[in-house]
This record gives structure tokens, C-alpha cells and sequence, in this order.
């Protein structure tokens, strides 16, 4: 009985080291949901061409960031971006990937997308309560000519920690001297009004339930679910749609070079038509690296994401980066380095 | 003849221990193993529930049981919230699922045609078989907005100023909310009880039963002075488990309860319950002292599964003196 154990142990063992050497040409990671599908498209295509599996983990972002501290993955992913001296105290350097959007989404009934405009302010307003009906005279004041319904706002949040609810409330911190000293920015916050759903998908269903609710999603859900949107007031002043275009013009003017770490919320950015919600999702590795050859898997792996995953990308409504940020981010990498001190991207 | 069954060869201090000894011996054993597992596990899990929760506990010390501030920003955790919630789901649920469940049991066993029972008991087990995810989506999906049109609507319109029935029914009229999700938990624990139920029915003596018809008792009399006398014990314990689940049910309940942090002041309203609580907030919880009030929010759930199950043990006992 006891030989059959023993034997059944050492089979499970030798299996197990089989399984350790196959997975040589494998990186895991494991974090934010946000970029889960196309990281995991970009891992598709990938491997198809260089055998390399990548196995990413859609746990979140504070799991992410927990995960690369304690260098249980390869790299960790997080939509709540790290300042230089976080990154510091953990030895970890921090890269973005891909950009997206936050929309405001409305259910009003016989109004189309892009038929109401809001300001930063109001919004802020909306979500701490003090705006209370569609037709409030602060709401009319930025939409003239629109007949406003007499009908209260309901608002609807994210329940569950998430990087988009990290971008939205930060973006009311910095358009509310109110809503930054009496809630303030985090992934999860203490919601003056409001009911919150769970997920994207979440928040969707009950904007989409609720005749006068307004909540905030990831621009794909807006997208596909064709919720109607507002036009939100950029930097200029002018009055802009949520599209790949705007997410992409507040991405171009984004001032990269002067933010370290690549610590940048893209929020609020100047230029034309540059969506004024807008976020990057971030990549975490450990600035030494106790393999070298995994380290440069990783770097690989994004090198050439960065070169062949733009059309992957833009299909699955994300947006990439200008190419000038890509060789900035690439010049990074030299602080990754291997046990010997060099860099081990070449 | 007698020596074939024995060990043909031996000395007789073997012959002392049967045959089957060592099989005996082992099977002692994985039992004892079983049982101290549990009770070790049982025990690992408050402990580490105690050191994972204490940098809360010590912070919040008892006023983390009576704030109702839940605030990720400032680190400032209350979970009043969430336990009056869990426990007004739980209750509601139960009172609504309880009646039902013994109909469907005492229906299946007594009053059902033969051919069909057979069906109907599969479909019942079946219905405690969906994930409770799926229970979740089609809530928040499909039940929400019916509720919000033919229920929520007509007794929010129907509400004089005022009354108790407006004061229990102001909210969004979305179909989310404290109420809605004790129904679908409801719509959960269902199953699980008249499941149970049905069984212990079945274990009541077919010559108890036939001779109280034989006494001339209705159909009505005998479900309740009877059976359900008889298997009033094991039917605490079937509630128990209805309720259990009930405490603990996660994904169904986040779907639709609406997920606010403070104090539910209406069947409307929204609320949270502990369990969706940490479900929405332990992945992206960064800061120690946040993913410790949750884990003490885990440890008060706990706690409240723990009286709950004393207190059913307690009611057994008293009846027990009883009879």
C-alpha cells in the first residue's frame, strides 16, 4: 500500500517537473481586466507565430499590482497606474499599453446619443447629489435649445473595485474642488447617491432599466450596446463625441516626456478634440530581473505587440499608442536588467 | 474443516488478530483523519480570519460592528451596512421561501398523482443545481425589469403620502434593491428546503400515516398533526440550511441589491450584503487595511452563521425536552 503511495507521488513529481520544463517558453502575468481581451488576443497571434504561450490572469488590478510584488508573475497589469516612488520602494518599472475611454451613458427616453452636453462640473455635480433632475437650470444652461425632461437623475456606479472607477472619480477630482476633499479618487469610494452595478455590464443594465439614470462605462460597452452618450466639454471648451479618435488625440498630446515612470492619467488633456476621460493600462516588471532570458520574453512579447497588435487593438476598441510613446517606452526597458546589471532587452 | 477459514500457516500469537485487522485498523484511521481535518480546518480558518481581519479589528475595535461609514478613500471601514443587510435578505427570504417549500414538499408527498412525482422531484433538485450566477443575470436581466413594471411601479403609485407603505416603498423604480434580491434569494434557497423536506416526509412510517387516514383525518389534518409533528427536528435543520445559504449567497445577491453601504431604509432600497461586499471589493482592495475589513467582515459573517446554526441547536433541544 505504502509502495503504491510512493510510487504514485514519484510519478506525480517526475510529471510535475515535466510540466516545469515544458513551461520554458511560457510568461504568465496576471492583473487588470480592462486590457484582458486584447492582451489575451495579442498572446493568440503570438504564439502562432513564435511558439511562446502567454498566460495572462484576469484577477484585477489591485491583484496585479499584489501579484508582481510578491514575483509570483512574470509582469502584472493594472489600470491604476503607480507614481515613481511607488514603483521605486517595490523595484518595479511600470509601461503602458493600450488607451481607452470613459463614457458617461444615459437613459433618456427619446433622446439620441450625443444630444446632451455636460461639463466636467456638472458631472461631478450629478454624482455627489446636488443636481438632482434632467432639467435643472445648470443643465440647461450648457444645453440650449433642448427641451430637458422633468424626470430625476438616478445615479449608478461601479460596485466592484475597478481601475475605470479609479479614472471617473480621479476626472471629478480634478474638475471638483468638492467631490476631491469629500470623496475623492480610488478604485472603490464612498458614493454620495446612487446605486451600483456590478461590472461594465452591470452599470449597463441599470442605466439601460432605469428611465433618467446616468452611469459611466468602458467605451466598448457604450459601443456595443449603442447606450446614448453625452458630449462631454474638452479643455478648449468645445463640446466632443467619445470616439477612437478623440481617445486618440488625448493619447498624441499627453505630455509622456515629462511624466516618471509613465506615471500619467490622461485626463483633461490639452488639444483638439482630445476626450477629456480618457486612460492608459500599465504593465508592472521588476527592474532586476532574476532571469534574463524570462525578462526578455516578456520585453519581447510587448516589443512586438507594440509593432503587430495595433489592428487587434483598434478592433476590440482599444487604442494604441502613438509611435512616439512606443520608442520612448521602448528606450525605458533599458532599466530592466538582468543578475548580471545589464539590460535585458537588446 | 473449521481450519480452512483460518490462516493455514502462523504461529498463534497472528492467529490472535483476525484477518481483516490491518483494513480495519486503516479504515479507524481515515475516519479519525476525516473528522480532526475537519475540525482542523474549521479551526485554521478562524484563526487566519483573526490575523487577516486583525489590523482592522484593532483600528475599529467593537465600532466596526455599528458604523455604517465604508469609505475606501480615507481607510474609515463600518460594516452596519452590510450585516443589517445580510440579515434583512436572509429573514425576508426565508419567510417567503419557507411556506412554499414545505407546499411543495407535503404536495409531492401526499397529494401528488404517482406518475408525476417522480418529474416534479427531479426539476426541484434540478433548480438547486443553476449556478448562482445564473440566478444573478437573470435577475438583474429579466426578473429586475418585470418586477420594476408590474410590482414595484403599481405599490410605489398606490402609496398615499405619508403611509407606512410609501415609507417602505421609496427607491429607483428599476426593479433593484433590498427586496428584489431577498426574492431571488428566495427563488435560491427554495429548492435546497423542499428538497430536504420532501425526503423526511418520506421518512415518516407509512403505518403512522394510513392509520391516522384510517382514524378518518382529512388530508389537511394529518400533514399537520402527524408528519410534521414527526419530523419537526430534522425540518429545523433543512430551514437551517436554507438559511445558511441564504446568509451566504454572493454573485446572485451583487447583481441586484444594489450595492450601496449605508443603512437600507426601504424594501427598495439599495443595500449590501456582506458577502457582496467582499465580492466586489476584495480583488481591487490595495491598501492592508482595507483587504483587512474585509476579511473581518468574513469573520462577522462567521459568527452570525455560527449563532444562527447555536441557535437552531437550542430551539432542537428545547423541543426535544418537550416531547
Amino acid at each position: 500500500m505504502l509502495k503504491t503511495l510512493g510510487a504514485a507521488i514519484g510519478a506525480a513529481l517526475i510529471v510535475g517537473a515535466e510540466t516545469q520544463a515544458f513551461a520554458a517558453g511560457a510568461i504568465s502575468g496576471a492583473g487588470a481586466t480592462f486590457p484582458a481581451p486584447v492582451y489575451n488576443k495579442w498572446a493568440e497571434a503570438y504564439k502562432a507565430q513564435t511558439q511562446t504561450t502567454l498566460n495572462y490572469q484576469a484577477i484585477g488590478s489591485g491583484g496585479g499590482i499584489k501579484q508582481i510584488e510578491a514575483n509570483t508573475v512574470d509582469f502584472g497589469a493594472t489600470d491604476k497606474p503607480l507614481n515613481l516612488q511607488d514603483q521605486q520602494t517595490n523595484g518595479l518599472v511600470m509601461f503602458p499599453t493600450v488607451v481607452g475611454g470613459i463614457v458617461p451613458v444615459m437613459n433618456l427616453p427619446g433622446f439620441k446619443p450625443g444630444q446632451i452636453k455636460l461639463t466636467g462640473p456638472q458631472l461631478a455635480d450629478i454624482y455627489r447629489g446636488a443636481i438632482k433632475k434632467w432639467d435643472d437650470p445648470l443643465l440647461a444652461k450648457t444645453n440650449p435649445g433642448v427641451k430637458l425632461p422633468n424626470l430625476p437623475i438616478t445615479v449608478v456606479h461601479r460596485s466592484d473595485g475597478s481601475g475605470t472607477t479609479f479614472l471617473f472619480t480621479s476626472f471629478l477630482s480634478l474638475q471638483a474642488e468638492h467631490w476631491k476633499s469629500e470623496v475623492g479618487a480610488n478604485d472603490s469610494v464612498q458614493w454620495p447617491v446612487g446605486l451600483g452595478g456590478k461590472g461594465n455590464d452591470g452599470v449597463a443594465a441599470f442605466v439601460k432599466q432605469t428611465p433618467g439614470a446616468i452611469g459611466y462605462v468602458e467605451y466598448i460597452f457604450a459601443a456595443q450596446n449603442s447606450m446614448t452618450y453625452a458630449l462631454m466639454q474638452d479643455k478648449a471648451g468645445q463640446f466632443i463625441a467619445p470616439t477612437a479618435a478623440s481617445f486618440k488625440a488625448a493619447a498624441a498630446n499627453a505630455k509622456w516626456t515629462t511624466a516618471p515612470g509613465f506615471y500619467l492619467l490622461l485626463l483633461d488633456q490639452p488639444g483638439a478634440n482630445a476626450w477629456p476621460i480618457t486612460g492608459a493600462t500599465f504593465i508592472l516588471m521588476h527592474a532586476k530581473q532574476a532571469d534574463a532570458a524570462k525578462g526578455e520574453e516578456v520585453l519581447k512579447f510587448f516589443d512586438w505587440a507594440y509593432k503587430n497588435g495595433d489592428a487587434d487593438a483598434d478592433k476590440l476598441f482599444y487604442v494604441p499608442l502613438p509611435a512616439n510613446v512606443k520608442d520612448m517606452i521602448r528606450k525605458s526597458w533599458s532599466k530592466i536588467v538582468g543578475p548580471d546589471g545589464k539590460p535585458v532587452y537588446k | 474443516m473449521s481450519d480452512a477459514a483460518l490462516p493455514s500457516a502462523g504461529p498463534p500469537a497472528r492467529r490472535a488478530k483476525p484477518r481483516g485487522s490491518l483494513i480495519g485498523q486503516v479504515f479507524e484511521g481515515l475516519c479519525f483523519g476525516a473528522a480532526t481535518l475537519l475540525l482542523a480546518s474549521l479551526g485554521g480558518i478562524i484563526v487566519s480570519l483573526l490575523i487577516g481581519g486583525w489590523p482592522a479589528i484593532s483600528k475599529f475595535g467593537i465600532g466596526f460592528l455599528f458604523s455604517s461609514t465604508w469609505n475606501p478613500v480615507t481607510d474609515v471601514y463600518g460594516a452596519a451596512g452590510p450585516i443589517v443587510g445580510t440579515l434583512i435578505t436572509a429573514a425576508l427570504a426565508l419567510i417567503m421561501a419557507l411556506p412554499i417549500a414545505g407546499g411543495v414538499a407535503f404536495f409531492l408527498t401526499e397529494l401528488c398523482p404517482a406518475p408525476l412525482r417522480r418529474p416534479i422531484g427531479t426539476a426541484v433538485e434540478l433548480l438547486a443545481g443553476i449556478p448562482s450566477i445564473v440566478y444573478g443575470m437573470w435577475g438583474l436581466f429579466v426578473f429586475a425589469p418585470l418586477f420594476a413594471r408590474w410590482i414595484q411601479l403599481p405599490l410605489m403609485a398606490a402609496a398615499k403620502p405619508g403611509s407606512i407603505l410609501e415609507a417602505l416603498t421609496t427607491g429607483i423604480p428599476n426593479g433593484s434593491g433590498i427586496l428584489p434580491a431577498s426574492i431571488i434569494l428566495a427563488i435560491m434557497i427554495l429548492p435546497f428546503m423542499a428538497a430536504t423536506l420532501r425526503e423526511l416526509l418520506l421518512t415518516v412510517p407509512a403505518a403512522v400515516r394510513e392509520s391516522a387516514y384510517g382514524l378518518g383525518a382529512t388530508t389537511a389534518e394529518v400533514v399537520l398533526s402527524v408528519t410534521l409533528p414527526y419530523v419537526r427536528q430534522g425540518a429545523i435543520g433543512a430551514v437551517m440550511l436554507g438559511l445558511g445559504r441564504a446568509l451566504g449567497e454572493t454573485m446572485a445577491v451583487t447583481f441586484i441589491i444594489g450595492n450601496s453601504h449605508a443603512f437600507p431604509k426601504s424594501l427598495f432600497d439599495s443595500g449590501s450584503t456582506i458577502a457582496s461586499t467582499i465580492a466586489n471589493e476584495f480583488t481591487e482592495a490595495t491598501s492592508p487595511i482595507h483587504t483587512a475589513a474585509l476579511i473581518s467582515l468574513g469573520l462577522v459573517l462567521f459568527l452570525i452563521t455560527f449563532v444562527v446554526l447555536g441557535l437552531a441547536r437550542l430551539m432542537l433541544r428545547q423541543q426535544g425536552a418537550k416531547l
